[in-house]
């Protein structure tokens, strides 16, 4: 099932193209991840199913319904560029912000305390934000985009500018919000954060979308059927010429193809050299993928 | 949806109110307008006890100008001669002595004042219509007009002007109380807007600098943004208008009560009551300033002034609210202030050159109707008495002119709070009401 649907989605700023016949589906539970360089269209996007901006032409569907200003109350967004009115206190913004979500007192009153004892932060409820230190502030912006308990958060950039330690503590909630039944939709560029979170993901090059598909089918077709060996040679054999070939003291790393065999194959002609002492499958990182990715796209 | 609205109105409205700035200025400010009266009362005051005590004496060669003692001055007659009085002057016993010497009363020349200090324009002009009315007195004697017929012919003279209503009705008017009242409303319209539309602009930049607005629009649409700020705003200006008037009253009241003296409001309920009929009859004026004050049309008054007010300030609010959209920083703002201040410059001016001097010209017409003149130059009309079809033409004209800046506004609104670190120019904002 899908949460989030958008077909042939198009967006121009005066001259510049900022999405072209746009595709995506999100589905319900998953973590999708919205990667691409900066510019690429990312915030554009976001924006647009928050409704924030209006789209030229296409069509966008939650929970199969077109998407319409009462989808608010479901969706929680965490900006890029996010910020708090200095002078106000915890409490009373983050109960503004329920209640813009359509929240009503009482009910949000109850999350608030419930959401700032699990952040650490009830001592500092009546203080003002401009009391806050960064990290503490940043939690606070976290609560206020969760506090309606939507079915669908956008999280634009979500660890820009936060510590490693609370990074470490978003990261566990947005998981511990996935298990609850929380779609999450995040775009990010830091694609360590992308392997360990995501499900699915997206990438977007120059307004169109390049690559789209779950997390590990990605790895799968990305691979190329090379394996990384390490051997430690026998005396008097006479080495072949190994790609990525690097000699340590007592052993030799190197990198091959299949050939058309099939693995054991290849590690039984390997231990006429020695004794091997690590044989894996090469597979790329996202981040390989990802630059692999958008150099195609460019030379296209 | 209203409820949006009304969400964002109840945070701005209390996130200014609970202001430790807001309650000082609100208390203060009406603090000080009464102190600085209480002071003006109590110079004038003690300047009225150095008045009461002009002895002057007069050393007349022609001894025929027998000047009549007054408020201002009392004059002596010790025949002395010019060497004596100054000595009188200098060492204090008299305030100033008036030199008259032998003259022509065709031609009166050489008159003279010595006074110890520099004497003030209303001593001067005090002495020279004493002396006018004197010397005319002398030359219709000289040409042989009896003394008797001479006291018949002062006559007082004051013009009561009565305004003729289409229905019939006539009021008695008083052109300086609606030159006052046309002229503290307009002032008061054009303060609030400049003041309140700045808070608006000032607060619609933090909005954006802070970067809460896009968590905002992703919760609410940028136009019940707009629209809750600029009303909240308002409420939080007319909450301390209200304050104000009510503290300015009770505390005038205390300092002129100090002073022995009364509000024109107290006068007015004691006089109605008919306190004291003796006394009110005795003086011819009181009642007359009665009916003056009863002749002006309060209900018309106070509510084109709460229109004017409420809808001024909801047309330049919006304005106020794109500038704030549109820029970084306060001082981006400048030169996008120009479409705003001089219309409202335009109305101010106006008001006093035009509206004030003659309410009914062509130019006081348009001036009250075109709705970026409007809130401030018609209640320089309104005092007055206005057509009530061109009052309707007006704030038919105010309405639309608001759904047009606020429908504007909202545009650039729409897509200059997401905008940053870009150079906004008029073409640019022209594009976004365009592309909308």
């Amino acid at each position: 099932m899908q949460i989030l649907s958008i077909k042939g989605l198009n967006k121009t700023y005066g001259s510049h193209v900022a999405l072209k016949d746009f595709d995506l589906e999100v589905e319900k539970g998953k973590v999708f991840g919205l990667l691409g360089p900066n510019g690429a269209g990312k915030t554009t996007l976001i924006r647009i199913v928050n409704q924030i901006i209006d789209r030229d032409s296409g069509e966008i569907t939650i929970n199969g319904e077109p998407l319409r200003m009462n989808h608010v109350r479901n969706i929680g967004y965490l900006p890029e560029e996010r910020g708090l009115y200095k002078g106000m206190r915890v409490d009373e913004q983050l109960l503004y912000f329920a209640q813009i979500k359509g929240l009503k007192s009482a009910e949000a009153k109850a999350k608030i305390h419930t959401w700032l004892e699990r952040l650490g932060l009830l001592s500092w409820k009546a203080k003002k934000v401009e009391e806050l230190s960064k990290g503490m502030a940043q939690k606070v912006q976290f609560i206020a985009t969760v506090i309606h308990e939507p079915k669908l958060l956008i999280l634009d950039e979500p660890f820009s500018g936060f510590d490693p330690v609370n990074a470490e503590i978003i990261k566990n909630e947005i998981l511990e919000l996935k298990r609850q039944g929380t779609t999450i939709m995040l775009s990010t560029h830091r694609m360590e954060s992308v392997e360990l979170l995501c499900d699915h993901i997206a990438m977007i090059n120059r307004s169109r979308k390049i690559l789209d598909g779950p997390v590990k089918a990605i790895k799968k077709a990305a691979k190329t059927s090379r394996f990384t060996v390490s051997l430690r040679p026998a005396e008097g054999v006479v080495l072949p010429i190994w790609e990525d070939y690097v000699a340590e003291e007592d052993r030799v790393t190197f990198s091959i193809s299949l050939e058309g065999k099939l693995p054991n194959e290849r590690l039984i002609e390997l231990m006429n050299y020695g004794e091997v002492l690590h044989f894996e499958e090469t597979i790329p990182s996202i981040e390989e993928i990802f630059i692999q990715k958008i150099t195609e796209s460019h030379a296209q | 949806m209203p409820n949006k609205i009304f969400l964002v109105v109840k945070r701005e409205y209390f996130a200014r109110v609970k202001k430790r700035s807001f309650i000082v200025a609100t208390i203060l400010t009406p603090l000080i307008f009464p102190s600085i009266l209480g002071i003006f009362l109590w110079i004038g005051m003690s300047d009225t006890v150095g008045d009461s005590a002009r002895f002057i004496e007069v050393v007349d060669e022609n001894r025929e100008f027998f000047l009549e003692s007054n408020d201002l001055f009392v004059f002596s007659y010790g025949s002395l001669s010019v060497a004596e009085a100054k000595e009188m002057v200098q060492n204090g016993s008299r305030y100033g002595f008036l030199h008259i010497p032998k003259i022509d009363l065709s031609s009166p020349q050489g008159i003279t004042f010595y006074a110890g200090e520099t004497p003030g324009m209303s001593v001067i002009s005090g002495l020279e219509s004493s002396l006018r009315s004197k010397i005319e007195e002398l030359k219709l004697l000289n040409s042989g007009v009896d003394r008797e017929l001479l006291s018949k012919l002062k006559t007082s003279v004051s013009i009561r002007s009565i305004r003729l209503g289409q229905t019939g009705n006539e009021a008695v008017s008083n052109s300086v109380v609606n030159y006052a009242i046309g002229f503290l409303s307009g002032i008061l319209i054009y303060t609030f807007i400049f003041v309140y539309g700045n808070q608006i602009m000032q607060g619609v930049i933090e909005e954006k600098s802070s970067r809460i607005v896009e968590i905002l629009v992703s919760s609410l649409k940028p136009f019940q943004l707009m629209m809750g700020k600029i009303i909240g705003i308002g409420a939080v200006g007319l909450t301390q208008f209200l304050i104000w008037i009510a503290l300015i009253s009770v505390v005038s009241t205390i300092v002129m009560g100090y002073f022995g003296m009364k509000m024109p409001q107290q006068e007015l309920l004691e006089q109605t009551g008919s306190v004291d009929m003796a006394w009110m009859e005795s003086s011819s004026e009181l009642p007359e300033m009665i009916q003056m004050i009863q002749g002006i049309d309060f209900v018309p008054l106070v509510f084109s002034f709460l229109i004017y007010f409420v809808g001024g300030y909801l047309l330049y609010g919006a304005f106020f609210a794109a500038i704030g959209a549109a820029v970084d920083s306060p001082s981006d703002a400048q030169q996008f202030m120009f479409p705003v201040t001089i219309p409202l410059l335009i109305g101010y001016m106006g008001l006093f050159i035009f509206v004030l001097d003659d309410p009914n010209s062509r130019v006081s017409y348009w001036l009250s109707v075109i709705p970026f003149t409007s809130p401030v130059a018609m209640m320089g009309r309104v005092s007055f008495g206005v057509p009530i079809s061109e009052l309707i033409l007006s704030i038919s004209l105010l309405v639309l002119g608001f759904l047009f800046t606020t429908w504007s506004a909202g545009k650039i609104y729409k897509i200059g709070i997401l905008v940053h670190g870009t150079k906004v120019n008029y073409r640019t904002l022209w594009r976004w009401i365009k592309e909308n």
